[in-house]
């Protein structure tokens, strides 16, 4: 290890044999520092063999990033996506941060539109280094010098050097100030459908999620937590768990009971034979009633003003027609197919944890606080994980693994049952909203209000976010409003929710404001007497991309043309400012006289502005259209006696091959900022959906799920 | 001590006769293509199939797997389907998170090895029991369809 001295944004450093390592920290520009080769503050290395490997700050969920970064700095650092290996990053919140979060994050779909820039300006500072020490050799004038396929090239003499063979130079020279990116009209590898490449060991069984960890004399565990949340252990009876072969150890906390095994099928039948008397402590009679009454009452009040544009109050009451609702959304879980697990080591100087998180530098300082030791005596290894959708932005299941592993020799594998999974879940809140709008005597709106009721999940998971009494996220989509409407006021009122842990679950706040939004709005064109899309099209002259989507996605879709009987279309946009997303719908259902939903047709027009893959773009929409049609058609987490009800695929009804629809996804191209494409399809769906059920029948559903409603309704 | 025949090979495993199949996969011989989902034989992550019939392991006894054939995600490629199977996922890039993916493509293949031009219907039929949470079921579809015209 020979530590250099650092400049700029860039770490620079000679490889233990003379490699370069290279990377850009957006949070310490500026910012004097040393680093060695081995450590993690670098998205590229090169060895003197040629060997370059692009670290992934960013974690591998599903959505392609481990695709997309590797695109963005092959690039500009001119080599080839088959030239280049990948290397999951080491935890650390400053040199990994997100640039949205400032941690060590990966949601909110935010790895493209924050690091759009960032990863290409590393592989363009790399790829002018490696021409600088190329110059240097030949004594050229580096106009007369380029890069490609890992070779810079001097074109008039016709002389070649591979990167292995500069990178000890190179990474002994100045670092500049400014590199030059490509113009988008020269890029190679940007906006086109390179092939993934986490595919191939995912197709073939040698992907490795943490739940495929194995370690000499390691053991597995599964566990069970107080069935009434909040609820703690009174007494534990384990000797006929003691019993069952396999069965090594009952490890047991204030909460909950973990068996260790020999193997996980040791551990269930141990988990089955323990005998727990659980004290419930006082949520035992909690019922998910009691949560919609608390959130109604709290929606008697006013709450703090979030957007405010005339005066709302008044153009409500000189309004020809006075339109006011109310609207829910449950409870949801997430239930990502790998179930959550962690695997820990816990020695006398050390820890090392095995996962998959979405927040790795949080689940390295939560194994620090719960052992005690150092942070930089915890180890983290991340994997691919079998699904996030906001689940692993949490690390209560790293937490609890690190308890339990601190009372067993050696490493331990913690797995959740799926029942636990569900049941320990930490659930996209239940919302609460108040809506109303005034119409003139044409039926165009004059006045728009919506008063939002949900806990802050910023306000927890990300303080500083947390501001002025607002959850942009809470509020992200309702605040950004895009119909011409003279007055408008929004508010949020926080309600946190005391029984249940409530988190992030695909799109949130944005998911369940344009269920809300997109309904109304359609309310307001069926009390106008005017067609859904010529309604919204008529309010959308100051925002010509969402504008031009709605029409795209109306025209694709057939709009307007004749359906067999039984059949409803509707429509619906989504904008969310943090995403810079826009993204329209035109879904078309049938509904049973007993109120089952067929989703015969999906129809997605998309503008996310500069496009870096856009088969995964296509893909995202394509997964999260489906996630979210499970979502609305069926997904509430439910409360009896402050357990959930719910626990496994048979009572989490999620959408399956035989009743998934036909999408279609239609890409807008330009060179705008680029917008987070994980989460736009789930966000767009409910209302689509809700308002296809509108036409299809004429009923009006404001409350999530829409079958459980069209039964009652 | 249980002999078991996976993807050609023997295996002796010492497994109690009423483990699930799954765990002895996993957990006994270190084969960790197989997944685990619910425990239920509700989501379809841990299919294997057992003389070309999808199973699910997880609620598969041990001893109800010996003296069958058990073919394995790891060794399903050794297969002239089963490779077809894979190539059609890769040409189409079905796969997300990639978690479902080990049980889809068992299922896959199980059904294209019995019937090599599988309607919509027989897709519906044969691989509505594997659930995928990313939502990758169109492109199933259509690999499954992919799969049937691909090069061997």
């Amino acid at each position: 290890m020979s530590p250099l001295s650092r400049r700029e944004f860039l770490v620079v450093s000679a490889a233990a044999g003379g490699g370069l390592l290279l990377g850009w920290s957006w949070r310490t520009a500026g910012a004097r520092e040393t680093a060695s080769v081995f450590a993690p503050n670098a998205f590229i290395r090169i060895g003197t063999d040629g060997r370059v490997t692009l670290i992934m700050g960013q974690v591998e969920m599903g959505q392609g990033t481990y695709t997309a970064m590797p695109q963005l700095l092959a690039e500009e650092l001119e080599v080839g996506l088959d030239q280049v290996r990948l290397e999951d990053a080491p935890p650390d919140e400053q040199r990994y941060a997100n640039p949205v979060f400032h941690f060590q994050a990966t949601g909110g779909s935010t790895s493209v539109l924050g690091l759009y820039e960032p990863m290409r300006r590393a592989g363009a500072t790399a790829r002018t280094m490696l021409i600088a020490a190329a110059v240097e050799r030949w004594q050229v004038d580096p106009a007369t010098c380029h890069a490609k396929r890992g070779v810079v090239i001097h074109a008039p003499s016709r002389r070649r050097l591979g990167y292995g063979a500069l990178a000890a130079r190179a990474a002994e020279l100045p670092i500049p100030d400014n590199v030059t990116l490509k113009r988008p009209e020269d890029f190679k590898l940007i906006g086109t459908s390179a092939k993934r490449l986490d595919s191939p060991a995912k197709v073939n069984g040698t992907a490795q999620y943490s739940i495929d960890v194995r370690l000499p004399g390691m053991k597995i565990a599964t566990v069970a937590a107080s069935p009434v949340l909040g609820g703690k252990v009174a007494a534990v009876d384990d000797a006929k768990a003691r019993a069952v072969p396999g069965v090594r150890q009952i490890v047991r906390l204030e909460e909950v009971v973990a068996v260790v095994a020999d193997h996980m099928w040791a551990a269930k039948q141990g988990l089955a034979a323990l005998a727990i008397r659980w004290d419930d402590g006082p949520n035992a009679t909690i019922g998910t009633e009691d949560v919609v009454r608390e959130l109604a009452a709290a929606a008697e009040t006013p709450g703090v003003v979030a957007r405010k544009e005339g005066d709302a109050t008044a153009a409500l009451a000189g309004a020809a027609a006075k339109l006011e609702a109310v609207y829910e959304a449950p409870f949801l879980a997430h239930v990502a197919m790998e179930p959550i697990n962690c695997t820990v080591h816990v020695r006398p100087e050390s820890c090392e944890v095995w996962t998959g998180s979405q927040v790795l530098g949080r689940a390295q300082a939560t194994a620090a606080q719960v052992t005690g030791l150092p942070l930089d005596k915890i180890v983290v290894h991340n994997h691919l994980l079998g699904g996030g959708f906001g689940r692993r932005l949490e690390h209560d299941y790293v937490t609890q693994a690190v308890r339990i592993a601190k009372h067993v020799e050696g490493p331990v594998k913690i797995i959740w049952t799926r029942e636990e999974d569900v049941q320990h879940d930490v659930f996209r809140p239940y919302y609460y909203d108040r809506v109303a709008a005034g119409l003139d005597a044409a039926g165009r709106p004059t006045a728009w209000t919506q008063r939002l009721v949900g806990p802050s999940i910023l306000a927890r998971w990300a303080p500083p976010a947390f501001q002025n009494g607002l959850d942009g996220d809470a509020l992200d989509g309702a605040v950004h409003l895009l119909y011409d409407i003279p007055a408008i006021q929004v508010e949020y009122v926080r309600h946190e929710e005391p029984v249940v842990n409530t988190g992030f679950w695909r799109g949130v706040g944005v998911t369940h404001n344009t269920f809300v939004i997109e309904s109304f709005i359609d309310e307001l064109a069926a009390a106008a007497k005017q067609d859904p899309f010529e309604y919204r099209r008529g309010l959308l002259g100051k925002a010509p991309r969402a504008r031009a989507v709605l029409e795209l996605a109306a025209q694709q879709a057939g709009w307007g043309a004749t359906l067999p009987a039984g059949r409803g279309r509707g429509i619906a946009l989504m904008y969310a400012g943090h995403w810079g997303s826009y993204v329209a719908q035109v879904a078309e259902v049938a509904v049973s006289p007993s109120g089952e939903v067929r989703v015969h047709r999906i129809v997605c027009a998309v503008d996310c502005g500069t496009v870096v893959n856009p088969d995964i773009v296509k893909a995202q929409i394509e997964g999260g259209v489906i996630f979210g049609i499970g979502g609305a058609l069926w997904g509430e987490v439910t409360l009896k006696n402050g357990r959930v009800e719910q626990s496994n695929f048979h009572n989490v009804r999620v959408l399956r091959m035989n009743e998934s629809p036909a999408i279609e996804v239609h890409l807008v191209r330009n060179f705008e900022a680029p917008g987070g494409m994980g989460e736009p399809g789930t966000a767009v769906t409910a209302p689509a959906l809700a308002n296809a059920v509108f036409a299809a029948t004429g009923k009006r559903i404001r409350k999530l799920p829409l079958e459980r409603q069209l039964r009652s309704a | 001590m249980i002999t078991l025949t996976i993807n050609g090979g023997r295996h002796s495993v010492d497994a109690p006769p009423d483990m699930p199949l799954l765990w002895v996969l996993r957990d006994l011989l270190g084969m960790t293509g197989t997944k685990f989902g619910c425990g239920a034989a509700l989501c379809g992550a841990c299919t294997v199939n057992l003389d070309g019939i999808p199973r699910r392991s997880c609620v598969t006894p041990v001893s109800a797997a010996v003296g069958h054939a058990i073919a394995t995600i790891e060794g399903i490629g050794a297969t002239s389907v089963g490779k077809k199977v894979q190539q059609a996922w890769l040409d189409l890039e079905v796969v997300q998170c990639g978690y479902c993916q080990s049980g889809q493509i068992m299922a896959a293949t199980a059904l294209l090895a019995k019937n090599p031009s599988p309607t919509d219907s027989d897709i519906d039929q044969a691989m509505s029991g594997n659930i995928c949470r990313c939502g990758t079921y169109t492109r199933i579809r259509a690999a499954i369809k992919h799969a049937t015209r691909g090069k061997p």
